[in-house]
């Protein structure tokens, strides 16, 4: 799978509240709507700037604190194709891996706002394509993987009715 | 090779000699979710194409986030959780009866060795009493509530050893603040902090349960300490369920072990807009303030409640200052001992049992430039329901010292 876009940079520590704030994220179930409001905290223009196919990047600890998944999934209907960080919190990992958004850990250092980026998932290869360097990606583990494989951890239970990694 | 309390839950769990880094599919011993993660579990649950959950004795859902709902979108959300736990006979917390994590252990659902999930990220405050508990998502809380199991990445431990015993007026608060500002919002990620030494000993279960509570805010996925006699005596007031404490070996391996002195540490406040952005009160003080609020799943229990009403006693509050007891059973026994007239009387308002304001739904949102003192656990912009406003956290001694004056105070001050 390849993934093509621009760079909407963040800094370190950009907590699931950023991400999607608490006072609209238990008004609904409706995850168009709630995209509207993705990252307000941080930048009120947000959504209105992103097109589809473009990169959320951000330095360590992305995803930090509540356990909403709302917060991928409001990434994820604001036509985010990933999020690239130097380091995730485990929760936010979890549930972007269980509802099927992708995950870059890579040294982030050399991408800035506005770059172009390319992303070969299979490759295990980030291009930036602006600055005409390649950065290579911390693997995901095996178990994330089969998740992943299966279309998230719906299907995964859909297909088998419990854990099966074997 | 000697194993940490967290190897050797997720061992038993999981019928596997494990260590740190293995993966797992363990057994969970009971299961929660909260207003605002289990409708999307629910929609998970029915996606999976389940229909009964595995065991309905282990699982809890409460209502506490937006409690009593604020709004039409709530209150549809809540219908739906009430209409599931009733279908499904699993146990079921309404508006008022209050906070997820008072409810799990006073309640007795959660007994030292138990492994156990919750969808919010503070499930780790169990680990005060010897719980391997976790924070999960809305679809890993469906996949628990159908198999009674979910897959770990067994975690390395952080060991703290805290020496010493806390001086008068700092409390186990100011204890947390002050390690996640030395180690940062990152600091133990993906790790289980394990707590340990005679500052721990020294404490009651009620304030060790605030010091796990706030492991996550260092990206711990747990906050363990071992069960004494304390705990022991403890859990059995509140549970009839039969348990195994669960000790780590004096040859465990520990990714890092970091000792502290907090026989001289000063009552610690978390600035704007960080949780790790912590400094000692003098740095503080003197700050404005608009609203206290003393509660949330942090520090709304008895104890907490004893203390503030301590210090608020026969004075008036300058600042507005919100009051949430953390359950109806700390809300009644705070009425029994008088505390709820000291409030009143001191002129704060007192609020449903619940989450209170912590998480900006309801119950107290303040307007642009307003700062607020709680004794929350995050204090990130616009975490309250304004990114206009600034949050401060602290003590329920230093909050109470802060909304009589009008502004940050040294709770030490009112002790004398």
């Amino acid at each position: 799978m390849d993934l093509k876009g621009q760079v909407h940079k963040f800094g370190d520590d950009v907590n699931t509240d950023y991400i999607i704030s608490g006072r609209h994220k238990f008004k609904t179930l409706d995850m168009k709507e709630l995209a509207k409001y993705v990252m307000e905290d941080l930048d009120p223009e947000f959504y209105s700037k992103v097109k589809a196919g473009d990169f959320i990047v951000a330095g360590s600890n992305f995803g930090c604190g509540s356990s909403r998944e709302q917060a991928p999934l409001a990434i994820i209907n604001a036509n985010i194709s990933a999020v690239v960080a130097k380091s995730f919190a485990r929760i936010f990992y979890r549930n972007c891996i269980n509802t099927g958004l992708p995950l870059i850990e890579c040294d982030t250092e050399q991408i800035d706002e506005g770059d172009e980026l390319e992303v070969d998932l299979q490759k295990g290869v980030l291009y930036n394509r602006s600055k005409g360097i390649e950065i290579a990606i911390t693997p995901l583990p095996d178990v994330m993987l089969k998740i992943l494989s299966d279309g998230g951890l719906v299907e995964h239970f859909k297909k088998y009715g419990t854990f099966n990694f074997d | 090779m000697g194993k940490t309390i967290a190897e050797k839950i997720l061992s038993t769990k999981s019928g596997r000699d494990v260590k740190a880094n293995d993966i797992v599919v363990a057994e969970l011993d009971f299961i929660m979710g909260q207003d605002g993660t289990s409708p999307l579990a629910i929609q998970a649950f029915q996606e999976m194409q389940a229909r009964r959950v595995f065991d309905p004795a282990r699982i809890a859902m409460v209502i506490d986030h937006s409690a009593p709902s604020p709004l039409e979108g709530v209150s549809e959300l809540h219908r739906q959780m009430r209409s599931f736990a009733g279908e499904q006979g699993i146990c079921f917390y309404d508006i008022g009866d209050g906070v997820c994590h008072q409810l799990l252990p006073e309640q007795g659902h959660v007994v030292p060795g138990d492994l156990v999930i919750g969808a919010d990220s503070h499930t780790c405050t169990y680990g005060a009493i010897n719980v391997f508990s976790t924070g999960v998502g809305s679809t890993d809380l469906a996949a628990g509530l159908i198999s009674g199991k979910l897959w770990f990445k067994v975690p390395e431990t952080f060991k703290f050893v805290l020496n010493g015993q806390l001086p008068a007026g700092v409390y186990s608060k100011d204890l947390i603040l002050h390690l996640i500002g030395d180690l940062t919002a990152d600091g133990a990620t993906y790790m289980a902090a394990e707590y340990a030494g005679e500052a721990i000993s020294g404490l009651s279960v009620e304030a060790r349960f605030t010091i796990s509570n706030m492991a996550i805010e260092m990206g711990a996925k747990a906050g363990l300490m071992e069960a004494d006699q304390k705990t022991l005596d403890w859990v059995k007031e509140h549970s009839t369920k039969s348990f195994t404490p669960v000790k780590a070996d004096a040859d465990a391996v520990y990714a890092r072990v970091k000792e502290y002195d907090v026989s001289r540490l000063e009552p610690q406040v978390a600035r704007p807009h960080t949780v790790d952005n912590v400094a000692p009160i003098g740095e503080v003080a003197g700050t404005p303030i608009q609203q206290g609020v003393i509660g949330t799943c942090t520090n709304g229990r008895m104890e907490d409640l004893r203390i503030a009403a301590s210090i608020l006693k026969g004075r008036k509050v300058k600042s507005r200052l919100i009051v949430a007891p953390s359950s109806r059973q700390v809300m009644l026994q705070a009425t029994r001992e008088g505390l709820i007239e000291i409030f009143l009387e001191s002129g704060a308002a007192v609020v449903t049992p619940g989450c209170g304001p912590c998480v900006g739904t309801h119950n107290g949102v303040p307007s642009d430039g307003e700062n607020v003192i709680s004794t929350a656990n995050r204090n990130f912009k616009g975490r309250m329901g304004n990114n206009r406003a600034f949050i401060y956290l602290g003590s329920p001694a230093t909050v109470a010292a802060s909304v009589i004056r009008g502004e940050i105070s040294d709770p030490r001050e009112y002790l004398r």
